[in-house]
């Protein structure tokens, strides 16, 4: 089994989420790029899973799932009451801890 | 060591080294030689801790304790007379004071001969202080105070002579270095009497340093501490050494006793009230110089170049005092100088060796009598003319103030050396020891001391001339006044003494007899000049010199202001440049020094600091701005990191 198509598809999946984290302003869509980040990672791990024949890879996306799902609590709880008090979900606009 | 050291030891010097096992151990009255300084030391604990509460008997308490003091030392005298000569060096061994392995020194005492007189001398002269005090000081609201400072300095000054270590004279030396500090600057509220205190105390620090390097170079050079073992090892040491300890003791001796080159202070020390004149710095303290190159004789004998340093600071101070107390019109002053000038007396005697050490302490003895009846009786005039020191606005005081005139003339009599009174057998005899050294040398002391008592004469009889005889030149409100009883019967004790304290001692080679357990044999000496015409030539001058001071002072007017006068009357004024000296030698050196390191400090140190500080700040407020506050500059940020690293990794790979 050849994984460089496997491959292609996680660098692509990874470079659309960082050039999303980079470009996009709305906190929710910037956080699913993230998201988009962490799985373009677990596909690569559980190519590589595949190709080695060892479950190393795979226990690795296991955890990345894991910290992903705690991640996106505290995140969006974050968001929320940010949303909420400012009336913006914009990162831009969530400014005020600069020097 | 000790025992070759006493195989090898000279003459003189016998005596001493056999003290550590020779002193005899202190039993009967000696057994209470501690308390002789304890009691004073307790005085000054009670009235300095106890406050206003001993306001009302603190003064009677202290004068108490060191007539108890005397009457001790009085009993010692003669259990000593009941001793053989070889007998009278009594030790009293307290405590252990450093035990440490290699450095061993005691709390020891011990009295000898030598020590006995100083003991006599200060509870006697300061009994008669204390008592003249409670009269003197009756109007000071801080009598007390007064009194328990000059308890302390009895027990530190009886300490000193008592000690038989240096480190433990060292002791001594201090406490009466504080004790002085602390009474001329007894009215510091008034701010050139606290200076005049602070000066003292710092040019007396020169001395003391001079003595603690002394110290410290005995324990390197003989390992121990003690004046006895100091003696013993002195024949085994190398002449630089002594040398060297020699020159140091003198140094500590200028300091204290006032003279040249650290002579400048004592003029000032007149600004505390007189009986600390008289007590302190004329018939004390101010010798202790004195007593500590006569201690260490076993040192000096064997550095004649010490030795003959030390003549010569004598020779030169009783020249400088003798010209300052011509000059000056502040009674207190004027005996200020002539104190100075009369230690310079005994500091040249001590400096002629074996010669002069009998007679040194003969001076120094007869000296405390009638300097320190000069100075109470100064302070008798000033009591009755309003504190007014200026002789200018003094004059026929004779008829207002007739015991204080009978005591001052006594004095007078005493230190011009007119025979038969005290000066006549110890003065005389020093002019006749310098003389006797020989050669050149002794041509030079043998002069210097002649024309000093010439001008001795002149200074004493220009005082008594324009204090006590000549028109009246009172301020208006002066109502001079007799003293009362309690200040006029101690000044005529001493001034008794001042007349047959000389005679006592000299007459019959007492007092030389008296000391050889401490001095050795007197030496034989062959006379450059008879004694007779010696004692001719100097009565001549004396008289011809007082003669043309009362001509001048008393049978001439007095200007009530100072005219111009000379260049050596205006030298002589400003105590011959001294402080000049010291200001443009020591005090502007050391203020652009200080300038300078504080330049240094301001301008390098303090500027590399603060510019590396500066540097610092500068760089992270500007650092700082990359913190925007925007999340996705932040993640931009990652993101290049994180390439550059990628790419840095497949590079190093390839």
């Amino acid at each position: 089994m050849s994984p460089t198509a496997y491959l292609v598809v996680a660098s692509l999946l990874f470079t659309l989420g960082a050039a999303g984290v980079l470009i996009r302003r709305n906190a929710i869509v910037v956080f699913m790029c993230v998201e988009l980040m962490l799985n373009a990672c677990n596909l690569a791990f559980v190519s590589f899973s595949r190709l080695n024949g060892s479950l190393d890879g795979q226990v690795m996306a296991f955890f990345v799932m894991v910290v992903a799902a705690a991640e996106v609590v505290v995140g969006l709880a974050i968001i929320v009451s940010i949303f909420r008090t400012r009336r913006s979900a914009s990162v831009d606009d969530a400014n005020l801890l600069k020097y | 060591m000790m025992g070759t050291a006493s195989v090898l030891m000279s003459e003189p010097l016998l005596s001493q080294a056999a003290l550590p096992g020779g002193a005899t151990a202190a039993t009967g009255a000696f057994s209470l030689l501690w308390l002789v300084i304890a009691l004073p030391l307790l005085g000054a604990l009670i009235l300095l801790a106890g406050g206003r509460r001993t306001d009302a008997w603190g003064h009677l308490l202290a004068t108490a304790l060191p007539i108890v003091s005397f009457l001790l030392g009085t009993v010692m005298l003669f259990a000593m007379l009941g001793h053989d000569d070889t007998a009278r060096t009594v030790g009293q061994h307290l405590y252990s004071w450093i035990p440490v392995a290699g450095f061993n020194v005691d709390v020891g005492l011990v009295v000898d001969p030598l020590s006995v007189a100083f003991v006599l001398l200060i509870t006697g002269v300061g009994s008669l202080i204390h008592i003249y005090s409670i009269s003197y000081m009756e109007h000071d609201a801080d009598r007390r105070r007064f009194f328990g400072y000059l308890n302390l300095f009895i027990a530190s000054m009886l300490l000193l002579v008592l000690a038989d270590s240096y480190l433990l004279l060292y002791v001594g030396w201090e406490g009466v270095g504080l004790a002085s500090y602390l009474l001329i600057g007894f009215w510091n509220y008034k701010p050139e009497y606290a200076t005049a205190a602070k000066k003292a105390f710092i040019m007396n620090r020169v001395g003391d340093f001079g003595l603690s390097v002394a110290i410290m170079a005995m324990f390197a050079t003989f390992g121990t501490v003690s004046i006895a073992g100091v003696a013993a090892g002195a024949p085994e040491a190398t002449k630089g050494t002594l040398n060297l300890i020699g020159l140091l003791l003198l140094l500590a001796a200028c300091g204290k006793s006032a003279q040249v080159p650290l002579q400048a202070w004592l003029g000032d020390a007149m600004a505390g009230p007189t009986p600390v004149s008289a007590l302190i710095h004329a018939a004390t303290m101010v010798t202790a110089g004195v007593y500590l190159i006569a201690r260490a004789h076993a040192v000096f004998d064997l550095a004649p170049a010490a030795q003959t340093a030390v003549a010569i600071v004598g020779a030169v101070t009783l020249l400088f005092g003798a010209i300052v107390g011509a000059a000056k019109d502040d009674i207190k002053k004027s005996l200020a100088g002539s104190t100075m000038s009369q230690i310079g007396y005994m500091v040249l005697a001590v400096g002629l060796g074996p010669l002069g050490y009998v007679f040194a302490i003969a001076h120094l003895l007869t000296h405390g009598f009638f300097k320190a009846n000069l100075f109470l009786s100064a302070g008798s005039v000033m009591h009755g003319m309003d504190d007014e020191v200026n002789m200018r606005r003094y004059g026929g005081l004779r008829k207002a103030m007739p015991l204080t005139f009978i005591a001052f003339i006594a004095g007078y009599l005493a230190i011009l050396g007119i025979p038969p009174f005290a000066g006549f057998f110890t003065k005389d005899k020093i002019i006749e020891a310098a003389f006797d050294k020989g050669g050149a040398e002794g041509w030079i002391y043998g002069l210097a001391a002649l024309f000093g008592a010439a001008l001795t004469a002149f200074y004493m009889t220009r005082i008594v001339a324009m204090t006590f005889f000549g028109d009246k030149r009172w301020a208006d409100e002066a109502h001079p006044h007799e003293s009362p009883r309690l200040m006029t019967v101690p000044m005529l004790v001493l001034a008794f003494f001042s007349l047959v304290g000389g005679a006592m001692l000299i007459l019959g080679g007492r007092f030389s007899t008296w000391l050889e357990p401490v001095f050795g044999p007197e030496p034989v000496v062959t006379h450059t000049i008879q004694p007779v015409v010696l004692t001719v030539v100097t009565l001549v001058a004396v008289l011809a010199s007082a003669g043309l001071a009362f001509r001048t002072y008393a049978q001439q007017a007095v200007p009530a202001t100072a005219p111009a006068g000379s260049f050596i009357t205006v030298a002589a004024r400003r105590d011959l440049y001294g402080d000049t000296v010291n200001e443009a030698v020591f005090m502007r050196p050391g203020q652009y020094l200080t300038r300078f390191l504080v330049f240094f400090d301001n301008r390098v140190i303090d500027a590399t600091v603060n510019g590396l500080a500066a540097l610092i700040g500068g760089l992270s407020s500007r650092s700082r701005r990359l913190q925007t506050g925007f999340a996705r500059s932040y993640a931009l940020s990652m993101f290049a990191g994180a390439t550059l690293l990628i790419v840095a990794v497949v590079l190093v790979r390839i």
